[in-house]
């Protein structure tokens, strides 16, 4: 299995939007390297008979009843209580389009 | 106050028996804290009025008849507790304030418990030392230059130091088996699917449960049995009856666990485990996990993966700070993550890891055709100092070997305390049942702790 490379490193960094100073890649770099390298140990097993596992329960389709329950509830202001960023009972966001010329 | 209960019978007794009321048990906690917490930085955020509250309540009530009445218990600070701080142990929760309370904190509360407070953790219950907190480490109230374990340090320690009788803890890759190894307890990792995790922060959603802490398997098995079963906001929960304890039990060690970097005194208390249980009448068998050296690298594979998807919902906006208030290791992992799930890796090692882990529970199905319960270590080692794997992740990784199996499998593991090192620090191992045997475990527990005369203890 490959390196990792610094290339490899700031795609990452982007698809996981973080803003990484030159300083953590420096850091990040060897160390998720190592760990690359390591996990790549899982090549020697023959897993041609076997199907992915990704949870362990068996339980299929879990369903509940479609009902309002209060206690289940958050009013508006619970709702926006974990920030100072509201306006008029809305949640501010950072600007996400741009204007540009046609 | 003198002689502080150690057990839920022993405080309810008291009470009942009026040797103290719930107000001053309450306070001796609280003093215990205020004494020692600057020390060994365990509580984050101690909940004093509400406390004094519940006790004054059940003082004047007075019947101490609920499963925990009475009990004091403290929350790993990655539980949501209505109108208390729960930090997840990193800055960028360090202001968060939830509008609702975890399936699991109402439980214990409504069973008559005395919330304490919330407690210290590596962030986002990244790490297996405690040293990952964004809110610096704690320390081990067996030896202050040793780690409590992790990622439930606060957990353990506040347990073992005598600031709280039992705790909540979360356990995705050992977080609650190996702090309660480290500091003398019991912990339960119960099988994934009998203990609801709504309201406790996601880490990796395949494989995290919610631990419990505590000095007895009395008290794990009051505990459990007040947290499990269905609440319609965890689709993974299953109910089930107590399965009948059977009178005649077998027990593997796999010889796969002896590997490379197992310390002789933990080889060696494995060693004793299996003389006791022989001595009791209970037979020992060897037998083969051979995906044993798999464990860890599956491991680093999905739990990253998951992690950098429930990471994904801090983005600043609707609560807590943007997302380079992350700490070293919470990146390192979204990182990794984000890299096996990509575009052109994501077949070598997320679907190669998915695949090696049904290999991993095809060995464990097989075993437990043939014994009733699995002996295995919890941690290769005794308790480390602060610092000795803070530069090598992948050192850190390793602590994990023994205790991830269980999450991959899904099936309950509970660690008990066993003897001291040479070090005078505590080591213990762990018993792995096949799913929903945890009753089971816990008998297999008790005649454990029968044989050694086993006693609780607090460090401090």
């Amino acid at each position: 299995m490959s390196k990792l490379t610094k290339k490899d490193c700031l795609h990452v960094a982007k698809l996981s939007n973080l803003n990484l100073s030159d300083k953590e890649i420096a850091k990040f770099l060897p160390q998720l390297s190592k760990v690359v390298e390591y996990i790549g140990i899982l090549n020697e097993v023959d897993t041609r008979d076997v199907e992915p596992t990704s949870q362990t329960t068996g339980l299929k389709n879990v369903l509940r009843e479609d009902e309002i329950k209060s206690e289940n509830l958050l009013t508006q202001d619970q709702a926006l209580s974990g920030t100072s960023n509201v306006h008029n009972g809305y949640f501010k966001v950072p600007v996400v389009l741009s204007e540009r010329s046609i | 106050m003198k002689n502080i209960p150690l057990t839920i019978k022993e405080t309810q007794e008291g009470l009942r028996q009026k040797k103290f009321s719930a107000v001053e048990l309450t306070e001796f906690y609280l003093n215990q804290i205020k004494k020692y917490n600057k020390e060994f930085n365990i509580f984050l955020t101690i909940t004093e009025e509400k406390a004094y509250a519940k006790a004054k309540e059940l003082d004047k009530y007075g019947k101490f008849d609920e499963p925990l009445s009475g009990v004091a218990v403290s929350f790993k600070d990655i539980f949501l507790t209505k109108g208390v701080r729960t930090t997840a142990g990193s800055k960028i929760l360090e202001n968060y304030v939830p509008a609702y309370s975890a399936t699991s904190v109402k439980r214990v509360e409504d069973a008559g418990a005395i919330p304490l407070g919330k407690l210290n953790c590596d962030a986002f219950a990244h790490g297996a030392s405690g040293e990952n907190s964004d809110f610096g480490p704690t320390l081990n109230p067996w030896n202050k230059e040793y780690v409590p374990g992790g990622s439930s340090s606060g957990s353990a320690a506040s347990v073992s130091s005598n600031m709280s009788l039992v705790s909540l803890g979360s356990d995705t890759g050992g977080s609650t088996r190996q702090p309660a190894n480290f500091c003398n307890l019991v912990g339960l990792k119960p099988t994934y699917g009998a203990i609801p995790r709504y309201g406790v922060i996601s880490m990796s959603s395949s494989l995290d449960t919610v631990g419990t802490l505590a000095h007895t398997v009395d008290d794990i098995e009051i505990m459990f049995d007040v947290l499990r079963g269905e609440d319609k906001l965890d689709g993974t929960v299953k109910d089930f009856d107590k399965p009948k304890i059977k009178s005649k039990f077998r027990l593997g060690i796999a010889k796969e666990y002896f590997i490379n970097g197992l310390d002789k005194e933990v080889e060696k208390m494995i060693e004793e485990v299996k003389k006791t249980y022989q001595s009791v009448g209970i037979d020992v068998i060897e037998l083969s996990l051979p995906h044993t050296k798999y464990m860890v690298p599956v491991y680093y594979i999905i739990q990253p993966a998951e992690v950098s998807s429930n990471l994904g919902r801090f983005d600043g906006i609707r609560y807590g700070n943007n997302r380079n208030s992350f700490g070293s290791e919470a990146k390192r992992r979204i990182m990794l993550g984000s890299y096996v799930l990509s575009a052109g890796y994501y077949d070598a090692y997320y679907d190669k890891a998915m695949r090696v882990r049904s290999k991993i529970i095809q060995d464990f199905d097989k075993a437990f055709e043939l014994v009733d319960a699995i002996i295995s270590p919890v941690s290769p080692t005794p308790p480390f100092k602060l610092g000795a794997n803070t530069s090598d992740p992948l050192k850190m990784y390793l602590e994990d070997v023994f205790t991830t199996t269980s999450n991959l499998v899904g099936i309950p593991g509970l660690a008990l305390p066993s003897t001291f090192s040479k070090t005078c620090l505590p080591i213990g191992f762990q018993l792995l049942g096949p799913r929903f045997s945890e009753h089971q475990l816990f008998e297999l527990g008790k005649i454990y702790h029968k044989a050694i005369d086993y006693k609780p203890k607090v460090a401090i």
